[in-house]
């Protein structure tokens, strides 16, 4: 029962990702190799339309991904329960922990042992968002072999120019979707 | 009963505004829920927001899930809960399939051959915000590059690297003492 699947894969995301929307990247990197529902560069591009659409971004990355996934399962129906199971299994842990932590709401922020843990996990989720980058630039500059001849020079260009349009102190208030629209018109004149 | 479906509809109103959630919802919030509902004053709505930080999900999901249950109890977190994540369902459901059926054509491919790279892009910055905030010492910096090297080197599961580094935060933090 591949609902189900999808159901515990979200469940086990919104569980263990710490710290937001990019946070759930490395785990959809890994739900994509164990199960192959979806390709690596299926992946990318959910990540970019989630972030030009309405909503929070893990939220919306869920319900592309469980989309997509039922519906290369059983069709259009598949595809909103999909959408809908993925979504929910995402929000579950967060929606149980967060009535629970509601309830002795004070202590908790003053919690010793739980500040000592994330002291240790901020780096780690960090680090984990850096590998799932890596894997994403992998696979779209050596699209074929990692050698030379196959090196995407193109891409590579792009991503300088956006890398130094990105962190202007001017230009960093613009939303990202402007330079995603950007990219895909660079995809297109210059035949990506 | 009203109020379980004026928080589902305040929350879907801010999940259709929030683009990129997290930080970008904080303005949102404020006008919404504190001024115009008061639901949550200033300060809780910042207090949320600290503690969805540092418990798992998604960051907006917890502070809808806070706000929700502090007005209506464990059925009013869960509607704005579903309120928050309705439009994004609806929205990128739509999407998805359209995207699905000219994913053929050929300058598609190539347009989302550019956004590719801009999504690296967009994971860099990412990466470089959290790093200066989650990197604050020798400890914190090696666990970050053992996790980044052995995630992109290994198959293991983030879930370990997750469960590891808490389990060592707690040990260091608190070993032989010292204060934490």
């Amino acid at each position: 029962m591949i609902f189900l699947r999808i159901f515990f894969e979200f469940f086990k995301t919104g569980l263990f990702a710490v710290g937001g929307g990019m946070a759930t990247i490395p785990f959809l990197y890994k739900i994509s190799d164990s199960t192959g529902w979806f390709t690596h560069q299926d992946l990318a591009n959910m990540i970019a339309v989630s972030e030009s659409t309405p909503g929070p971004i893990g939220v919306n990355m869920a319900t592309y991904v469980g989309y997509i996934t039922g519906m290369r399962e059983s069709g259009v129906f598949g595809a909103i329960l999909g959408a809908v199971t993925a979504t929910l299994g995402l929000i579950a842990p967060a929606v149980i922990i967060i009535l629970i932590v509601a309830s002795f709401l004070k202590n908790f922020r003053d919690n010793k042992y739980l500040n000592s843990a994330f002291y240790g996990l901020r780096p780690a989720s960090t680090g984990l968002i850096a590998a799932a980058g890596l894997s994403v630039a992998a696979s779209n500059f050596f699209p074929e072999a990692f050698t030379l001849a196959s090196f995407n020079w193109k891409g590579a260009i792009l991503a300088v120019v956006l890398i130094v349009l990105t962190n202007i102190k001017k230009l960093s208030k613009i939303h990202p979707i402007v330079f995603i629209a950007l990219s895909a018109v660079v995809g297109v004149v210059f035949s990506f | 009963m009203k109020l379980l479906l004026k928080l589902f509809a305040v929350f879907a109103k801010v999940g259709v505004m929030t683009f990129g959630g997290g930080y970008a919802m904080i303005p949102i919030l404020q006008r919404e829920v504190v001024e115009k509902q008061k639901w949550a004053s200033e300060e809780e709505l910042m207090d949320y927001f600290a503690i969805g930080q540092c418990t798992p999900g998604i960051i907006a999901v917890n502070t809808a899930t806070f706000i929700g249950q502090k007005n209506k109890g464990v059925f009013g977190g869960i509607f704005a809960t579903l309120g928050l994540v309705f439009p994004s369902l609806v929205i990128i459901s739509l999407l998805a399939g359209v995207i699905e059926a000219f994913s053929h054509i050929v300058w598609v491919q190539h347009a989302f051959g550019g956004i590719r790279i801009c999504v690296c892009v967009l994971i860099v910055n990412a990466v470089i915000k959290l790093f200066k905030k989650a990197v604050i010492d020798k400890f914190s910096f090696v666990v970050f590059l053992a996790v980044a090297l052995a995630a992109f080197f290994t198959d293991l599961s983030p879930v370990i690297f997750v469960l590891v580094a808490a389990v060592l935060g707690v040990v260091i933090k608190n070993a032989g003492g010292k204060k934490a």
